[in-house]
């Protein structure tokens, strides 16, 4: 059994304005965009269509009829971002929210209703919040998404249908709440289905026929015969705890103990599947209405409560509580299976060192960014750039040896630095090089070590490389890119050896 | 004979002044010959170890020479980290002086003021086999929580001072100088050959500093002048190996 909920804003955006603006409560305005060179009026306020506004108007015609109306140009305030943002908020009372164009929203509440005591509570604590922030909206609950729409909108302030009667409430709304198109209500009317009972028992097949498929769809959607998906504005996430506080919270010894009870839950369920957690995220859920999130990261999945606490608590100082924080939630989107804790059977530094190590890993990474660790492998190339890759873990393996034959220099310069050359014969090393207007004789050199450029990775010359040693002991590693020949022959240095 | 009793008399001595042995059971064999004579009681010490370069050839000369002493006192698959800021190091290099280049964890932080915590929390870490931090300005205080970490979890510390802006003093066991000199090879073979290196020992807690001349034979220390008595060798050196 399945209950959904449809909120419905029936002054969105200028309620939104009200909200911004208290002063303009009491004062008809409308907001209004161009439209073929004159003013549509496309939202109006509860005020002003109290006096008989509507959207779709001309300004001008409503100035003429009510000369203290106001009228405020619409701009970038899109309905879609608002309603965003009011779905974010609605999921302290259902993790599946969905927008509904162009205003209104929609709640799976399946399954949620019995924290707030009962169905009425639960409509009348969103109620309540959405009327305290100024909005005037109407809700309604039912067994399907298209019964509540259709309820919210033509039926009565507050309504719950009771599961099963979804049919027998829908049957006295006009055709236009089964969410059809402006062309088919008006054909309904024309041929005088003013009610939804008037016309849903008809043949499925006639109906077709003169209205399309869209009206049968439709109806079979409001009576539950076929199932209708709503999109969460947030996928779900199956790893997921959270925790409301009965007191709003704002210190930092608060927040930790709230994160150490959430990851207690989270953990503890991890533990029981076998599984580890190498991403958390932690949101919380500020009175104002704003969410700050925290995130980290872990090198081997874990579900090692007081690890996961030490890496938040190194990021709890940029939670801003201002007011204080009424709800937190835990997410872990990504969980891995974990091996079993291996005893030292085999060596003595074995598992448990590794763990200790990745644990450290993970605090550093916390505190300077992700991509701060690294560890290399050998990589089958020559070209001395791409002769290191990283590796992924801490235990991933190479399926090749480090390579003795030729020398590498220790210190490596990030990209190779020009240098001017004295050789006296090509291709023998030269005699002496300048380097940051410094002069080298070299005394002892060997070479050259002739790399040439992977024709399947990259264009380029090859550079000769030698190793040479000046006069004071000093070692480089320097190249010439090109044939000493051809006039495009250049010197760089790249490395110094110890 | 009388060089044991002289040896038996300086442990004495050391330990009426109060030096912790700092070396339990089996001492690290470093291979640094000559050089072990001048750590108090004769075992390389447990402790930071700071290395000052001035350029970027002795920078290179320390960074081979630290692994080379690294690959002596640390086991074959133990794990090292290598933090710093802007690294330098080419990893496949660390084959030639013995160490395993995957066996390394490098942390390339980018802001400089981390640098000394993420020390500090990497030699807190025992099951790290020694952890190298390339770091070039550092305070006493802060060189202090390293020395009481290292204190507490025994893992040997490493800090690369490459231009350092002071030479400020800080809480170290060792202070070392690695200048490069000409390279040693066979007689009437051309070309370069193994890497050597000036090795001074400016000052060492309870020991005789002192100044060497080694070379890296692949899979170990050489000494390249005969080895002397190091309370007696120290001369002041002239700077002008490289600039």
């Amino acid at each position: 059994m399945r209950r959904y909920v449809a909120i419905w804003f029936r002054h969105l955006l200028t309620d939104r304005h009200i909200r911004k603006h208290p002063d303009m409560k009491s004062v008809p305005f409308v907001m209004a965009l161009p439209q073929r060179g004159r003013m549509v009026v496309t939202a109006s306020s509860a005020t002003a269509t109290a006096l008989g506004i509507v959207p779709g108007m001309v300004v001008a015609d409503a100035r003429a009829a009510f000369p203290d109306v106001q009228v405020i140009e619409e701009k970038e305030t899109s309905p879609e971002k608002l309603l965003s943002a009011l779905a974010e908020w609605a999921i302290r009372f259902t993790p599946v929210v969905a927008i509904d164009q162009p205003d209104g929203l929609l709640l799976d509440a399946t399954g949620c209703t019995h924290l707030w005591q009962g169905e009425t509570a639960y409509l009348k604590d969103i109620r309540d919040r959405l009327c305290e922030f100024g909005y005037h909206i109407r809700v309604a609950m039912a067994g399907t998404p298209g019964a509540a729409w259709a309820l919210a909108r033509f039926g009565k302030e507050q309504v719950i249908i009771p599961p099963g009667e979804d049919r027998k409430a829908i049957l006295p709304l006009p055709p236009a709440a089964l969410r059809i198109s402006p062309e088919i209500v008006e054909k309904l009317l024309k041929l005088g289905l003013s009610t939804v009972s008037k016309f849903v028992d008809m043949p499925r097949s006639s109906l077709r026929r003169r209205f399309g498929p869209e009206l049968s769809d439709r109806i079979d959607q409001v009576l539950g015969k076929s199932s209708e998906w709503i999109e969460p504005v947030e996928p779900a996430v199956r790893y997921r705890e959270q925790l409301s506080c009965l007191e709003p919270i704002c210190t930092a010894t608060a927040i930790r103990i709230a994160i150490e009870r959430l990851l207690e839950l989270l953990c503890n369920r991890l533990a029981k599947e076998h599984k580890g957690l190498q991403k958390a995220i932690l949101k919380t859920y500020r009175l104002d209405g704003k969410t700050q999130q925290i995130e980290i990261g872990t090198y081997r999945p874990t579900c090692h409560i007081q690890h996961l606490l030490r890496l938040f608590a190194l990021k709890i100082n940029t939670i801003e509580p201002d007011l204080g924080i009424e709800l937190l939630i835990l997410e872990a989107p990504v969980v891995t299976g974990i091996r079993e804790e291996q005893g030292s059977f085999w060596s003595i530094t074995g598992d448990k060192n590794l763990t200790a190590i990745a644990a450290l890993l993970d605090r550093m990474a916390g505190r300077g960014g992700h991509d701060i660790v690294r560890r290399y492998l050998p990589a089958e190339h020559y070209w001395p750039e791409r002769s290191v890759t990283q590796a992924r873990s801490l235990e991933e393996k190479s399926t090749t040896d480090w390579r003795t034959d030729r020398p590498r220099p220790t210190h490596l310069l990030p990209c190779p630095e020009a240098i001017f050359v004295t050789a006296p014969v090509p291709d023998y090393p030269p005699v002496l090089f300048r380097y940051k207007d410094e002069v080298h004789r070299i005394a002892k050199a060997d070479g050259p070590e002739r790399i040439e450029q992977e024709w399947w990775l990259s264009d380029g010359l090859h550079r000769d490389y030698y190793t040479v040693e000046n006069d004071q002991g000093a070692r480089y590693w320097i190249f010439r890119s090109g044939y000493y020949d051809q006039g495009t022959a250049k010197w760089y240095i790249h490395g110094f050896f110890s | 004979m009388e060089r044991e009793i002289v040896s038996k008399l300086k442990k004495e001595i050391l330990a009426m002044q109060g030096v912790p042995q700092l070396v339990e059971g089996r001492a690290a064999d470093t291979g640094l010959g000559p050089i072990t004579g001048a750590f108090p009681y004769g075992f390389f010490p447990v402790g930071i170890h700071e290395f000052v370069s001035t350029s970027a050839e002795t920078a290179a000369s320390v960074s081979g020479f630290m692994a080379a002493l690294l690959s002596r006192i640390t086991r074959h698959d133990g794990i090292c980290l290598w933090i710093g800021t802007h690294r330098m190091l080419f990893p496949p290099a660390l084959v030639f002086f013995g160490l395993n280049p995957h066996n390394i964890i490098f942390i390339d932080n980018r802001k400089p003021a981390d640098l000394s915590w993420m020390i500090e929390q990497a030699l807190k870490c025992e099951a790290l086999s020694a952890v190298v931090g390339e770091i070039s300005d550092l305070d006493l205080a802060q060189s202090r929580r390293l020395q009481l970490a290292v204190e507490q979890s025994r893992v040997n510390c490493f800090l690369h001072r490459r231009y350092p802006a002071k030479a400020s003093t800080i809480a170290s066991v060792c202070r070392w100088k690695i200048l490069p000199i000409a390279s040693v090879s066979e007689p009437g073979l051309p070309g370069v050959g193994f890497p050597a290196w000036e090795v001074t020992l400016e000052k060492v807690r309870n020991g005789q500093p002192g100044s060497w001349r080694m070379w890296w034979a692949e899979t170990h220390f050489e000494s390249l002048a005969p080895s002397r008595d190091p309370g007696l060798s120290f001369q002041p050196l002239s700077e002008t190996a490289t600039a």
